[in-house]
C-alpha cells in the first residue's frame, strides 16, 4: 500500500524575462488502487505537475512538498525517483538515437531490479508485454521513440508501465493520438497494471473517451495552476458537456 | 638510410593545413629531427589466403601513386627504404576481412611507414588495421581501387597514450569502385589523419565514415579532401566525435572539390560533437568547392553541442542512472558509425574503449 501526497506544491520555470510561476499550490493524495483523472484546459500546467513530480530539471520547486510513503520525493534525483516506484508515461515521449528499445529496456529493468534479469525469461517477458499491446517484435530493435508514430509511442509507454511495474503512475494525455482500437489496447494495459500491482494511477486527460475504459475514482479539475474543483466520475460528464467556463478567468 | 639533408618545408603552424597542429608534441616529426626507427611495425595477422599478397617491395620499385605537399608525408617517401603492399587479386570475393596489425613500443624513434593497399578490378574485400602501441609514426597509406572494386577499410587507432601518429590515407578510386573506410580514433597523445579521395573514373563511390573520442589532453584532428574531379562520382562523409576533459581538443575539417569537368557529382559531409564537459573543444571547419552547377547534390551540416537534458531525463524517468544514461547516450551516438563495422567482436571492443574513456574523464 503506497501513498503519493502532493502538498501545496508550488513550481516556476525559468524564461528569458526571469522565472514564471505556473503551479500555485497543488494538493493532491493518491493511494495504490486508487484512479484519479485530471482535467483541464491547455497550458493550466498539467504536465508542469506530471514532470514537477518525476524530476525533470526544467522546472524548479518554489514550495510546497511530494511525499511518496512519507520519503520526500523532491529530494530524490530522478532514477531514485523510479526505484522509489514512480513513473511518468510522458506527453511527447523523447527520441534517444543509437539505442535499441531492448537494450534501454533491460538497463531500466537492470537498474530497477537491483541485478540484471534473468536472460531466458527476459526474452519471453518482453515479447508477451510488447505482445499484449500489439507491438511489432522488430521493435525491439529499433531505436527508443526513434521515428514511431504519435500511437506507438504512446503504446511504448506502456508497455514499459507494464514491464517496470512501479507503486503510482502517472499517464500524460497517454490518450491524445491514439486510435479506437489503440486507445482500447493501451486501457488495457494499464488495467492489467493495476491488477496486477494494484497501480495508483493519475491520468491526465481532455477526453471522457478513455474514462469509459480506465474508470476514476476521483475527477479534479486543474485551471491556472492548481486544483480548482475535485468529484466522482459524474465530473467529468459534466466537463465535458459544458467545458472550464466556469472555472477559468477571473 | 636517407640523409637528413633535405629541402622539404618545414611547418610552422600558420600555414592553413597546419594552424591548429600542436606541433611542438609531434616530437620532431614534422620537422625531420626525429631519430629514424629502422623497425616495421606493420604485419598480416589474418591467414594467408589465395589472391592475397603481403610484401616489402623496395621504394625505388614503388613510387608514390599521388602527389603530396605535406612536409610529413614527404619524409615518409624520403625515409622509408621500403613500401609494404597488400595486394588482392583482381575478381577475389573475400568473406573474411583481412587484418593488418601495427603494434609498437619505441617512443625515442620515429618509423616513416609508407603502405599501398592494391584491389584489382571487381574484386571485393574487407582491410582492418589496428594500431595499438605507444610510439612515433608517420605513415601514408594509398589505396589503388581498381575500376568496379570493392574496398572497405578500418582503421582502429587504439594507441596508448603517448603515441603520435601522422598519416595520410589516400584513396584512388576508378570507375565504378567503391572505398569505404571506417576511421576510429580512441587513443594517443596527438593524432593527426588526412584521409583523402581522388577519383578516377566515372561511377566512383567513397564513404568516409570516422568516429573519434577525445578525453583530457588528447589532440585529434580528422583533415579529409575528396576531389571530384570526374563526372558522376559520389561521396558520403560523417564523422562524430566526443570530447571530455580539460584540454581535450578535435579538429575536423572536410574539403570537398567538385572540379568544373565533375558533372553529376552528388556529395554530402557530416561531422557532429559532442562536448561532455567544459574545457573542451571542437573544431568543425567544412568546406565546399564548387566549380560546376551541374551537379545531382552537394551539401554539409555540422553541429556541436552538449548532452541532450531530454534524452537524460526520459533514461532516469525509468530508473537509470545518470553515469548509465550518459554511457547510453554516448554509445548510442557513436552507434550509427560503429555498427557498421562489420566484426562484431571489434564492435563490442571499441564500444568498451568508449565506455572506460567515458569513466576515465568523469564524465
Ligand atoms: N520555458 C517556458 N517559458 C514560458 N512559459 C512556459 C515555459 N514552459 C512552460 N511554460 C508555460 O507553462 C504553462 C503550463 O504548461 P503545461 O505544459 O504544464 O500545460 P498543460 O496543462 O500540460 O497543457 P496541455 O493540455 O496543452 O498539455 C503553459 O502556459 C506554458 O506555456
Ligand atoms: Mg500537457
Amino acid at each position: 500500500m503506497s501513498t503519493l501526497e502532493i502538498r501545496n506544491l508550488q513550481v516556476s520555470v525559468d524564461t528569458e524575462n526571469g522565472a514564471v510561476e505556473i503551479l500555485k499550490g497543488v494538493d493532491l493524495t493518491i493511494k495504490s488502487g486508487e484512479t484519479h483523472a485530471i482535467m483541464g484546459p491547455n497550458g493550466s500546467g498539467k504536465s508542469t505537475l506530471a514532470y514537477s513530480i518525476a524530476g525533470h530539471p526544467k522546472y524548479t520547486i518554489t514550495g510546497g512538498s511530494v511525499t511518496l510513503d512519507g520519503a520526500d520525493v523532491l529530494e530524490m534525483s530522478v532514477d531514485e525517483r523510479a526505484k522509489a516506484g514512480l513513473f511518468l508515461a510522458m506527453q511527447y515521449p523523447v527520441e534517444v538515437p543509437g539505442v535499441s528499445v531492448s537494450n534501454f529496456l533491460r538497463t531500466a529493468a537492470t537498474a530497477l531490479r537491483g541485478e540484471a534479469p534473468k536472460l531466458r525469461t527476459w526474452v519471453t517477458e518482453v515479447k508477451e508485454a510488447m505482445d499484449a499491446l500489439s507491438i511489432d517484435p522488430s521493435f525491439a530493435q529499433r531505436n527508443v521513440n526513434e521515428g514511431f508514430s504519435g500511437g506507438e509511442k504512446k503504446r511504448h509507454e506502456i508497455m514499459q508501465l507494464e514491464l517496470l511495474k512501479p507503486k503510482i503512475a502517472i499517464l500524460d494525455e497517454t490518450d491524445s493520438g491514439l486510435d479506437v482500437d489503440a486507445l482500447r489496447i493501451v486501457s488495457e494495459g494499464v488495467n492489467r497494471a493495476k491488477d496486477a500491482n494494484n497501480l495508483g494511477v493519475l491520468l491526465i486527460t481532455h477526453y471522457t473517451r478513455i474514462l469509459r475504459y480506465i474508470k476514476p475514482d476521483f475527477v479534479h479539475v486543474f485551471a491556472n495552476g492548481k486544483v480548482v474543483e475535485e468529484g466522482g466520475p459524474e465530473l467529468a460528464d459534466k466537463l465535458e458537456a459544458e467545458g472550464y467556463a466556469e472555472y477559468v478567468g477571473s | 638510410m636517407s640523409v637528413l639533408t633535405s629541402n622539404i618545408l618545414v611547418p610552422h603552424g600558420r600555414e592553413e593545413a597546419w594552424r591548429f597542429t600542436p606541433l611542438n608534441r609531434l616530437k620532431g616529426l614534422h620537422d625531420g629531427s626525429a631519430a629514424i626507427a629502422t623497425h616495421r611495425s606493420l604485419s598480416l595477422k589474418s591467414a594467408s589466403v589465395p589472391g592475397v599478397t603481403f610484401e616489402r617491395v623496395s621504394r625505388e620499385l614503388l613510387p608514390s601513386l599521388s602527389t603530396t605537399d605535406d612536409a610529413i608525408m614527404n619524409r615518409v617517401r624520403e625515409f622509408s627504404s621500403d613500401v609494404a603492399v597488400l595486394k588482392i587479386a583482381s575478381n577475389s570475393e573475400l568473406s573474411e576481412p583481412i587484418l593488418l596489425n601495427r603494434e609498437s613500443f619505441d617512443l625515442t624513434s620515429a618509423e616513416y611507414s609508407r603502405v599501398l593497399i592494391h584491389i584489382g578490378s571487381n574484386a571485393r574485400a574487407t582491410v582492418v588495421a589496428s594500431n595499438t602501441g605507444n610510439t612515433l609514426l608517420a605513415e601514408e597509406i594509398e589505396f589503388k581501387v581498381e575500376s568496379g572494386a570493392s574496398l572497405t577499410f578500418v582503421t582502429l587507432q587504439e594507441w596508448d597514450s603517448q603515441t603520435v601518429h601522422v598519416a595520410k590515407h589516400h584513396a584512388i578510386v576508378d570507375k565504378d569502385a567503391n572505398f569505404k573506410s571506417i576511421t576510429v580514433t580512441i587513443g594517443g597523445s596527438v593524432v593527426r589523419l588526412l584521409p583523402t579521395v581522388e577519383f578516377t573514373g566515372p561511377g566512383a563511390d567513397a564513404q568516409l565514415l570516422g568516429v573519434y573520442f577525445a578525453t583530457t589532453g588528447q589532440f585529434f584532428e580528422h583533415r579529409i579532401f575528396v576531389d571530384h574531379c570526374v563526372p558522376q562520382a559520389k561521396s558520403r562523409v560523417n564523422y562524430k566525435g566526443a570530447l571530455s576533459g580539460e584540454k581535450a581538443h578535435t579538429v575536423w575539417i572536410g574539403d570537398v572539390f567538385i572540379r568544373a569537368n565533375a558533372e553529376g557529382t552528388d556529395t554530402y559531409e557530416l561531422n557532429r560533437n559532442l562536448l561532455l564537459t567544459d574545457g573542451a573543444r571542437a573544431d568543425s571547419v567544412p568546406n565546399l568547392e564548387i566549380e560546376t552547377g551541374e551537379i545531382v547534390g552537394a551539401g554539409h551540416a555540422s553541429t556541436t553541442g552538449r548532452f541532450d537534458d531530454e534524452q537524460l531525463f526520459y533514461l532516469m524517468s525509468r530508473g537509470i542512472s545518470i553515469e548509465d544514461a550518459r554511457r547510453l547516450v554516448v554509445r548510442g551516438f557513436f552507434n550509427e558509425i560503429i555498427s557498421e563495422i562489420s566484426d562484431s567482436e571489434v564492435q563490442v571492443r571499441l564500444m568498451e574503449r568508449i565506455d572506460s574513456e567515458l569513466v576515465k574523464a568523469g564524465a
